[in-house]
């Protein structure tokens, strides 16, 4: 594999490229149309972007949405990194496979079954308990948390087996007890772990449609949704506009994971 | 660094501690067994290491030395047994809260923090206020001649560096008693030799009792005051290196511990100071003259050490201790030539011979026949 790409993987690679980004591509071009209407092209303009800021429903569905997405990305990233632990640290014990299970099913599950089974326990927990009090960002935060918990959990439960013991076991022998060992030594290490995994969560709520329609209540649409009903009046070039400055977080975000848990690995080689 | 607060343990220079009848053990290793599971790693071992010792546990892979280390250290808690440290049981006593530091094989340096930062990391453990931890830590970094690296991450320093801010790591905090898993396994070999030397010296010049765990018997035999030599979790013998190599006890040891040749063989006759060997490899009789209780007819194995042979071309008296062989092996090593020769009988003999003389033409070579001697006291009588 070594001696030089052959041309025919250089064509499969530049098809695939191309099968995954020419509609993301030819949207963020259209974003820049002058013309009013989608598919027609009448040069390049940024009026759609300055529409979009004066546009009030958006703005404040991406708020709302921006809000969501960091607290809810905050409590995943302690959550999981919690469950994270136990789920590498704790000796073998009948049902830790189960746990496991458990801590990742949600990665799988689909989203419609998420979100209903949410939003049935809300409204019961309602009726019993009068808590939580109708759904609104309150509810979609919980409900982005449970999933995002997954992600964070699985992330740090990996950076944890990889880390060398006996890092900790020489923390306690130069005299740290368990609560400055924790701090001192095991957070920053795994420190990369949780801070790409809170800024997969950021995406991962930051892009969600389905549960959120499941748990929101009224005049609590997340950005998401806001697109997803302007999109059945039509496709605007607003739309198309807003989509591409997602693609833009979500991508930086995203990057941003990807180059930390890589800089961690040059940590790992030291003591190897 | 400390004076010796216990008047009992008084040193002369000439005697050596572990010598001394009335001497007190500085580390009391009581009955320590440990099993993990239906295995046993460390059974049932007793042992007493001296203030001021650098001690070597010396086995091979799965002998059960590494795991006594950590119970020294505190990282497992003996199945049964216990072990005192300058008098103090350290049963359920954490790593923590133990007199003791470890360098571990790995090094296992913080890789976020810098070699300064880990080197004080103990010391700030401790309570220890900043100028005097800050004034300790470059005291100790100058001592393993690091001090100009003080503010590097572990990641962009070189083995042999990393392995000294280990060693720094672990000594700055002036344990009683230091603990090292292997120090110098993952050094190349020159560094290895300096840094043995190097630990030697450090060793001397701050007076902490060492443990030091390993696999290599060269090693242990430079660095150790005693060596303590471990199989399946028991220790075989525990000696002087001179004495573990030059006396064996028993034909693991006398085997592990360089090499050697192995007559088995029948006693024929038990005098006040000599023992007679028959042994089918030898038509010469194995004569053996310190002080060796066994009975006649009982069997031994009789070791000699490959330089303790004689190797010559010339005839001499092979009645006793001697034997005629063909050269069918040689290895030229520069300072010494190793020989196989081949006796009568078949067996193989492994001889060394200092290369004492840099003419190539008297040298023995292959197919040449040659007569083999030895003194009687170059022979050890090994009944296990």
């Amino acid at each position: 594999m070594k001696q030089g790409n052959s041309l025919t993987l250089k064509f499969m690679s530049g098809a695939g490229f191309v099968f995954l980004y020419a509609p993301i591509i030819a949207m963020i071009v259209y974003s820049f149309n002058d013309s009013k209407l989608v598919t027609v092209w009448g040069g390049w303009s940024l009026k759609w972007y300055a529409e979009l800021f004066r546009n009030e429903q958006i703005m404040s569905a991406a708020w709302v949405s921006l809000k969501i997405a960091f607290i809810s990305a905050t409590l995943a990233s302690v959550l999981g990194t919690l469950a994270g632990f136990v789920l590498s640290r704790m000796r073998k014990f009948v049902g830790k496979a189960m746990l496991t299970g458990w801590v990742t099913a949600p990665l799988v599950m689909p989203e419609v079954i998420t979100g209903l089974s949410l939003l049935l326990l809300f409204v019961s927990l309602e009726n019993m308990f009068g808590w939580p009090a109708g759904r609104g960002v309150m509810t979609i935060v919980i409900a982005h948390t449970t999933f995002c918990l997954a992600y964070v959990a699985v992330v740090v439960q990996s950076r944890l087996a990889s880390l060398d013991e006996t890092l900790e076991e020489a923390a306690m022998d130069l005299g740290a007890k368990p609560t400055s060992l924790f701090f001192l030594i095991t957070l920053p290490l795994i420190a990369p772990a949780i801070i790409s995994g809170w800024l997969l969560s950021f995406t991962l709520s930051l892009d969600d449609l389905v549960i959120a329609s499941f748990v929101s209540g009224p005049g609590n649409s997340t950005l998401p949704m806001v697109i997803f009903s302007k999109v059945r009046l039509g496709v605007t070039p607003e739309v198309n506009a807003l989509a591409t400055l997602m693609i833009v977080a979500v991508s930086i975000a995203v990057i941003a994971a990807i180059v930390i848990l890589h800089r961690q690995s040059r940590y790992n080689d030291v003591n190897k | 660094m400390s004076a010796f607060p216990n008047p009992s343990a008084v040193q002369t220079k000439s005697v050596p501690t572990w010598r001394q009848q009335d001497a007190k053990p500085f580390v009391q290793i009581e009955q320590i067994t440990k099993q993990f599971g239906q295995f046993t790693a460390v059974n049932s071992v007793s042992l007493d290491i001296y203030r001021n010792e650098l001690f070597c546990l010396l086995g091979g892979s799965g002998s059960g030395k590494s795991t006594l280390l950590r119970m020294l250290a505190g990282f497992e808690e003996p199945t049964s047994g216990r072990i005192l440290i300058d008098g103090v049981d350290m049963t359920g006593i954490p790593p923590w809260e133990r007199p003791v530091n470890m360098m571990f094989q790995s090094y296992a340096l913080f890789p976020h923090l810098s070699v300064e930062a880990n080197v004080a990391f103990g010391l700030k453990r401790e309570g220890i206020k900043s100028p005097e931890v800050n004034r300790r830590v470059s005291e100790i970094l100058d001592m393993v001649q690091l001090g100009h690296l003080a503010k590097r991450k572990p990641h962009m320093l070189s083995g042999g560096q990393r392995q000294r801010v280990a060693l720094a790591r672990a000594l700055v905090k002036r344990p009683k008693l230091l603990l090292l898993d292997e120090p110098l396994g993952a050094l190349d070999k020159k560094l290895r030799e300096e840094t043995q030397f190097e630990l030697m010296r450090l060793q001397d010049e701050l007076g902490i009792t060492f443990v030091v765990v390993t696999h290599d018997q060269e090693e242990a035999m430079t660095l150790a005051t005693r060596i303590g030599v471990m199989n399946n979790g028991e220790i075989v013998q525990t000696a002087e290196p001179h004495e573990v190599y030059e006396y064996p006890k028993s034909r693991f040891v006398a085997e592990f511990i360089g090499n050697v040749n192995l007559f088995d063989g029948v006693v024929v006759e038990d005098e006040r100071d000599s023992v007679s060997i028959q042994s089918p490899d030898l038509d010469a009789l194995l004569q053996v003259d310190h002080g060796i209780s066994c009975a006649p007819n009982q069997e031994v194995s009789v070791a000699i050490r490959p330089e303790k042979i004689y190797i010559s071309r010339e005839p001499v008296d092979i009645e006793v201790n001697g034997a005629m062989g063909i050269i069918s092996d040689v290895a030229y090593m520069g300072s010494q030539s190793v020989f196989k020769v081949r006796l009568a009988s078949g067996k193989e003999l492994r001889i060394t011979q200092p290369n004492v003389s840099r003419e190539m033409g008297s040298r023995l070579t292959w197919e040449d026949n040659v007569y083999l001697s030895w003194d009687p006291d170059s022979c050890v009588v090994l009944m296990s």
